[in-house]
C-alpha cells in the first residue's frame, strides 16, 4: 500500500505525504542498489509482470531489475509478440495474466486509462508504466528524486547523504517540449506542485495544452523567459510521428527554437540549473550532444534513480499481506 | 499501563564498560568491526565503540544494519515496514563483527541481521552483544555478550531509553499492561 493506495496510476491521486513515502523509501533501496551483492530476500516467492502493449525499453528494464533486486520473480509480456495482435481484448488479456496470479501488474499501454481500468478489474495490484498522454507515474517520482538530490547538493548537504526533499519547495522547474502529448509532463506537474515547486512549461503554442494554467503551471511561449532563473529545466523528448505533423514542421526548427545547445545554456540558465531528460534523447533536437554529456546533466542520475524508485513502488505494494480482496472493488 | 525501571543511567554506562572489556577478551585480537541494528542498537554501538577505544586504544569502524527488507513476517503484515538506512561503509569480509542490539527476544532480528550481513563479505567471526536477554527465543540464537539477563513473561515490553533518541535519561524499563 502506497498511504490509502493498492495501485499506482497516476501522481494526480497521490497526497503529498504519500510522494514522500516512497522518495524517502528510494534513499534506501538505491543503498542497495549500490551494494556489491544487489540482492534483498524481500519479495521472494513474488511474481511481477511487465505488461507493455508499447514499446520500452528503459522503463522495461528498470521496472525487471528492480524486481530482481528484491528477489521478485520478474516475466515480461510484449504486445508485439502476443495475442494482442491476433485481436484479444485489453480485458481478456488481463484475466488471462491474472489467472496466472501474480502479486503486481506493471502497464504500459498506448491510451490513458488502460491502467485503471485494469486496476479496476483485477485482485491484484497495478502499476502504471505510462499510459497515452495520461501519466507516467514512476518517472515523475525519479525525477523528483533526481532534483531533490540535485538541490540538496547545491545548498551544501553531503554528496552522497540522503536527499532532502523539503529542497523541492520554493523551487523552480522547467518543462519544455510536447507538454500536450507528454505524460512525463503531467505526472511531474502534479508532483512537483503538491512538493510546492513553481512549473513553468514551455513549447509551441500547439503543444501546450489550453487550461494548464488551471492545474498551476505558468505558460512561456519563448525558450529563453522561461529557463532564465529557472533551477532545473526538464526536457521533453519530441516523438518523431509528429513531425511533419501540423504541430510541429520540422526538426531543424524545433531545435533552433526550443532546443537547448551550449550557448543557450551558458547564456541564459543559473550556474546551478540542472537538466533533465526522460529518454531517450533525440541528439541534436531538444538538447545538443555537449549539452546532453555536459555537468549539468543528470541524465544518467535519473536512470539511476529510477531503478531505486521502483524497488520503491514495488516494495509498497507487494512487501505486505495482500490487501482485502473486498477492496478489490474500491477505486484505490 | 505500569513502568519499572530495571536499569538506571549509571548502571548501562557500567554494563557497557564491562561489555567492552568482554568483547576484547572474545574478539582475541580479531580485526574488529562494530554494527549496530537499528533502531535500538545504533546509539549503543555508538557507545560500545566509544567504550572499546578506551579500553583498547583502537578506534574501530562502525556500520549500521536496518532489517526491514530481510524480516520473515512481510507476507503477514497488512503494510510493509518502514526501511532505514544500512550503512556499511567497510568490507567485513575477514573481520570479527561486534554485532549490537538492545533488546534480545525472539532471536528473528538477529536471524535477520545476520543474513544480511553476509551479504556484504564473509565475515570471520560475528559477536552479538546485548544489553538485554529477556528470554523469549523463538530461534536458536544466543547472545556472545549480555549486559543483564531478564525473564520478562509474553505479555511485558522491555524498553532501553536513550538520551541519544529523545529520552529525558538513559534507563531500562519493564512495561506491564495494567489492570485498569
Amino acid at each position: 500500500m502506497i498511504g490509502r493506495h493498492r495501485h499506482l496510476i497516476g501522481l494526480e491521486d497521490l497526497s503529498r505525504e504519500e510522494i514522500l513515502l516512497v522518495l524517502a523509501l528510494a534513499t534506501s533501496m538505491k543503498e542497495v542498489l549500490r551494494r556489491p551483492l544487489k540482492k534483498v530476500p524481500t519479495l521472494r516467492g513474488k511474481a511481477v509482470v511487465n505488461l507493455f502493449f508499447e514499446a520500452s525499453t528503459r522503463t522495461r528494464t528498470s521496472f525487471e531489475t528492480a524486481a530482481k533486486i528484491l528477489s521478485a520473480d520478474a516475466v515480461n509480456w510484449t504486445a508485439s509478440s502476443s495475442s494482442v495482435s491476433k485481436g484479444e481484448t485489453l480485458l481478456d488479456t488481463a484475466r488471462n495474466i491474472e489467472a496466472m496470479r501474480p502479486d503486481l501488474l506493471v502497464i504500459r499501454h498506448p491510451a490513458g486509462g488502460a491502467p485503471r481500468f485494469i486496476a479496476d478489474r483485477v485482485g491484484c495490484s497495478v502499476v502504471s508504466a505510462g499510459d497515452g498522454a495520461h501519466e507516467h507515474p514512476s518517472q515523475g517520482l525519479l525525477d523528483m528524486y533526481t532534483l531533490a538530490e540535485h538541490f540538496t547538493r547545491n545548498s551544501g548537504g553531503a554528496k552522497d547523504g540522503a536527499p532532502d526533499f523539503a529542497t523541492l519547495s520554493g523551487r523552480t522547474v522547467t518543462i519544455v517540449g510536447d507538454v500536450t502529448h507528454s505524460r512525463v509532463a503531467r505526472s511531474n506537474l502534479h508532483g512537483l506542485l503538491k512538493l510546492g515547486a513553481r512549473v513553468r512549461v514551455c513549447g509551441p503554442p500547439t503543444m501546450i495544452p489550453p487550461g494548464i494554467e488551471a492545474l498551476g503551471a505558468s505558460v512561456y511561449y519563448h525558450l529563453r523567459p522561461a529557463v532564465e532563473g529557472a533551477d532545473a529545466v526538464m526536457m521533453l523528448r519530441i516523438q518523431h510521428e509528429r513531425i511533419g505533423d501540423p504541430l510541429l514542421p520540422g526538426t531543424r526548427e524545433y531545435s533552433k527554437i526550443w532546443g537547448l545547445n551550449e550557448k543557450k545554456v551558458n547564456e541564459w540558465l543559473s550556474p546551478s540549473c540542472a537538466i533533465l531528460h526522460p529518454g531517450p534523447i533525440n541528439r541534436g533536437v531538444e538538447l545538443s550532444p555537449e549539452v546532453a554529456d555536459g555537468p549539468r546533466s543528470v541524465i544518467l542520475e535519473q536512470v539511476e534513480n529510477g531503478v531505486a524508485v521502483r524497488m520503491a513502488i514495488l516494495y509498497l505494494l507487494a512487501g505486505a499481506a495482500p490487501a482485502e480482496p473486498a477492496e478489490g472493488a474500491a477505486r484505490a | 499501563m505500569r513502568e519499572q525501571v530495571v536499569m538506571n543511567a549509571e548502571a548501562i554506562e557500567r554494563h557497557l564498560k564491562r561489555m567492552a572489556r568482554e568483547v576484547l577478551e572474545r574478539a582475541r585480537g580479531g580485526d574488529l568491526a562494530i554494527v549496530g541494528i537499528r533502531r535500538g542498537g545504533v546509539h549503543l554501538a555508538k557507545r560500545l565503540r566509544f567504550d572499546l577505544a578506551q579500553a583498547s586504544g583502537k578506534e574501530v569502524p562502525l556500520g549500521t544494519l536496518d532489517i526491514a527488507l530481510y524480516r520473515d513476517d512481510l507476507s503477514e503484515r497488512p503494510n510493509a515496514p518502514v526501511v532505514g538506512p544500512t550503512d556499511i561503509q567497510f568490507s567485513v569480509t575477514g573481520k570479527t563483527i561486534v554485532l549490537v542490539d538492545d533488546v534480545l527476544y525472539t532471536g528473528r532480528t538477529v536471524r535477520a541481521a545476520l543474513d544480511e550481513l553476509v551479504d556484504f563479505g564473509r565475515p570471520r567471526r560475528v559477536l552479538l552483544v546485548v544489553l538485554v536477554d529477556r528470554g523469549g527465543r523463538e530461534l536458536p540464537i544466543a547472545p556472545d555478550v549480555v549486559g543483564a539477563q531478564l525473564e520478562v513473561p509474553e505479555p511485558e515490553q522491555v524498553e532501553v531509553r536513550l538520551v541519544e533518541e529523545g529520552a529525558g535519561v538513559d534507563e531500562v524499563i519493564v512495561r506491564t499492561r495494567g489492570q485498569a
